[in-house]
């Protein structure tokens, strides 16, 4: 056979051709089950549901830390004190009016939240997803900031934030850590996950 | 016996592949002992796969139970801890055999031609067994288990557009959850060593076809005598194979003395923070890979906005080298062009992606070994002081960024760390200047001791 004149070289190599491609759509189709099998399953997106946060017994100056979509989700009581240091903050701050951030339209500003006196922030570093650390001890230096004012150490990889999540300059992490939507079901109840209708901040 | 050897032979070839590959296969015969790392690393991959066998017969990998199984081999099961000790700290030998074997090569100029390949199979390798061991610390879930995880997977959330997208569909969920832990543990007993096993045996086919290079950096097949035996050749078996056991034995005294009697290693093989169960809300106050992650960690930490400015300084010199080396002016317009785009983008990207793409990048430029060493010799032995200093500044350097990666940060760690990067990519870049400026020594015909 493959000897013979008479081959039709041309037919032959349209034939190769076209098989191989075919061959190789067939394989490309094949694959996307696989790669898409690994995607989050609908189990893994169901789970998002809105979470409820008593906050009564939270004092002056704490945190409380709970778990949202598999999340850790902080909620601090800022004392006055502590609201007092973001001002002089904003000078060694990143983003300090979080114009790149991640945060709900009614928690901006300098507090970052509905309430000055509550903090609600996702406890996920926007740089690799550390949990940071409370750092709530004034005085000495953490990370790179001296005379530290209080606030969020990463020990991943040192990023430090204040008391309102916003990063400082020259760390890893590119942003300040985001605010979950969140709303008071009343005063003592907090409502992560559902957002907060009254734009004026007044629940 | 002969029969039926003849009879195997007419169906298998059985003796033919002894001969090639044993017998008749002619290895220099200078070998050294940093020519035992090789098979040392054969013999770790099995020690890894048996041990991994017997202890997949007790582990489950599911988010609820997957630590208390670990605690159940240590504690109930027969020998269990032996099995564990032998797997988690053999993981560690692993890679302190791999590291020489690598460091052999650049000593020796194993990488260079007719070996390039070899090389690159070889690169390849040490990101399978990267990944393998990555996935494999997974499994315990413990708190640093966790955390690692998180902080390795988060770093591909730094490639614009796709990042999100392609972390969730690694995790197969929003965050680090049972979905990865089985994916992982599908990943690490199965898909990966598999693929190790294939890349292992392409590495040997590769090297059986070109023959070993040796510490004077002679091509023996260049001299061979009446028979077509290269002269300085002496069959691998029975010499190196009774040599190897001697190598195997010191090590198995070494490997065994860990495992019995500090398996932890002062917490360098296995880790404090891994004694707790993984906590989705609390990160561990220090969080540090294991030793053999940390000098490419401390790169990826290193680069924070300061560092952005050398960097492109870093790569305008690279450019000048290259548009001095390319002739043609299409080429070196590509490279000014690329040199433009990449420092445009070092100034309006975010850090965090420069920092995952200079860690990777720095095993990148590992596998461009071959290319960037212009030498006209191979060993370390006929090299000029060039390269003798630049390859210890080198050494010094990763076993400095290494013991940095595993330290907290602060201003003057992160400095060094940050001069330590620098360092780290002028010993590559500036490797084609230095390799053919050094005085090399005329190399002999035949090989020395
Ligand atoms: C090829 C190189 C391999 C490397 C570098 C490696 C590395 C590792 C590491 C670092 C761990 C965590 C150790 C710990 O903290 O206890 C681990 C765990 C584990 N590996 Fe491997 N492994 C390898 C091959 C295998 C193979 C082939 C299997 C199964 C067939 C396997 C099965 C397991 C299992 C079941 C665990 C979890 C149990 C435990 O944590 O002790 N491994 N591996
Ligand atoms: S994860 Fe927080 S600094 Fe890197």
């Amino acid at each position: 056979m493959a000897h013979d004149k008479n081959v039709d070289k041309a037919k032959r190599r349209f034939l190769t051709h076209v098989t191989t491609s075919v061959g190789a759509v067939g394989t490309g189709v094949a694959v996307v089950p696989f790669v898409s099998s690994m995607q989050p399953s609908a189990r893994a997106k169901a789970a998002g549901a809105p979470v409820e946060v008593d906050i009564s017994r939270l004092e002056p100056g704490r945190l409380l830390k709970v778990e949202w979509r598999g999340k850790p989700v902080w909620i601090l009581r800022r004392t006055e004190e502590m609201l007092a240091t973001l001002e002089a903050d904003e000078p060694g701050l990143a983003d300090p009016n979080s114009s790149e951030s991640d945060q709900p339209a009614y928690a901006t500003g300098r507090t970052r939240s509905i309430r000055p006196g509550i903090l609600v922030l996702v406890g996920v570093c926007t740089h690799l997803g550390c949990s940071p650390l409370d750092k709530f001890d004034t005085g000495g230096t953490v990370g790179q900031v001296h005379d530290w004012p209080g606030g969020f150490f990463c020990p991943c990889h040192g990023s430090t934030f204040d008391l309102s999540g916003r990063v400082y300059k020259n760390v890893p992490a590119p942003r300040n850590l985001p605010v979950p939507p969140h709303s008071f079901k009343d005063d003592n109840t907090i409502l992560v996950g559902i957002d907060h209708a009254d734009e004026t901040g007044k629940a | 016996m002969e029969k039926f050897m003849q009879w195997i032979d007419e169906r298998y070839p059985l003796t033919e592949t002894y001969n090639e590959h044993l017998a008749k296969y002619y290895a220099p015969k200078n070998f050294n002992w940093m020519y035992y790392f090789g098979s040392l690393a054969l013999l770790m991959l099995v020690v890894q796969i048996v041990t991994g066998i017997f202890l997949t017969m007790h582990y489950k990998p599911d988010a609820r139970l997957a630590f208390e199984s670990v605690e159940y081999i240590m504690r109930d099961v027969p020998w269990g801890w032996l099995m564990r000790y032998l797997h988690a700290v053999g993981a560690s030998f692993f890679f302190i055999v791999v590291y020489l074997h690598m460091l052999r090569g650049m000593l020796y100029g194993s990488h260079r031609s007719p070996r390039e390949l070899l090389w690159l199979v070889g690169m390849v390798i040490f990101l399978c067994l990267m990944a393998e061991a990555f996935m494999g610390y997974l499994l315990p879930w413990g708190n640093m288990s966790y955390w690692g995880a998180q902080v390795i997977i988060s770093l591909f959330g730094a490639i614009p557009y796709v990042g999100d997208g392609l972390t969730e569909w690694i995790r197969g969920d929003f965050v680090v959850a049972d979905a990865t832990l089985n994916r992982f543990f599908a990943l690490h007993v199965i898909a990966l060593p598999l693929v190790l096993a294939g890349l292992v045996f392409v590495h040997l086919i590769a090297l059986h076809k070109v023959g070993s290079n040796n510490p004077d950096g002679i091509e023996i097949k260049k001299n061979k005598g009446p028979d077509g035996i290269p002269v300085d050749g002496i069959p691998f078996h029975p010499y190196y194979t009774v040599k190897d056991l001697v190598g195997v034995s010191v090590f198995l005294m070494i490997y065994f003395a860990v495992v019995f009697f500090m398996p932890e290693f002062f917490g360098w093989f296995l880790e404090h923070d891994n004694f707790t169960p993984a906590n989705l809300l609390q990160t561990p106050t220090e969080i540090k890979p294991l030793w053999y992650f940390t000098p490419f960690y401390s790169i990826l930490r290193a680069t924070t906005n300061t560092l952005l400015p050398y960097l492109a300084g870093v790569a305008l010199v690279t450019m000048v080298l290259a548009v001095m080396a390319v002739k043609n002016l299409i080429g070196r317009a590509l490279i000014v062009g690329a040199t433009v785009v990449f420092i445009a983008g070092l100034f309006t990207l975010e850090a965090k992606f420069w920092g995952v793409v200079l860690m990777g990048l720095s095993i990148v430029l590992l596998a461009l070994l071959p290319w960037l060493d212009r030498s006209p010799v191979k060993s370390i032995r006929y090299r000029g002081w060039m390269y003798k200093t630049a390859i210890t500044v080198f050494c010094i350097n990763f076993l400095l960024l290494g013991w940095l990666g595993t330290q907290g940060v602060d201003e003057t760690k992160t400095l060094l760390a940050q001069v330590g990067t620098i360092i780290y990519l002028l010993f590559f870049v500036l490797m084609p200047v230095y390799t053919s400026l050094d005085k090399t020594r005329p190399v002999p015909e035949r090989l020395t001791k």
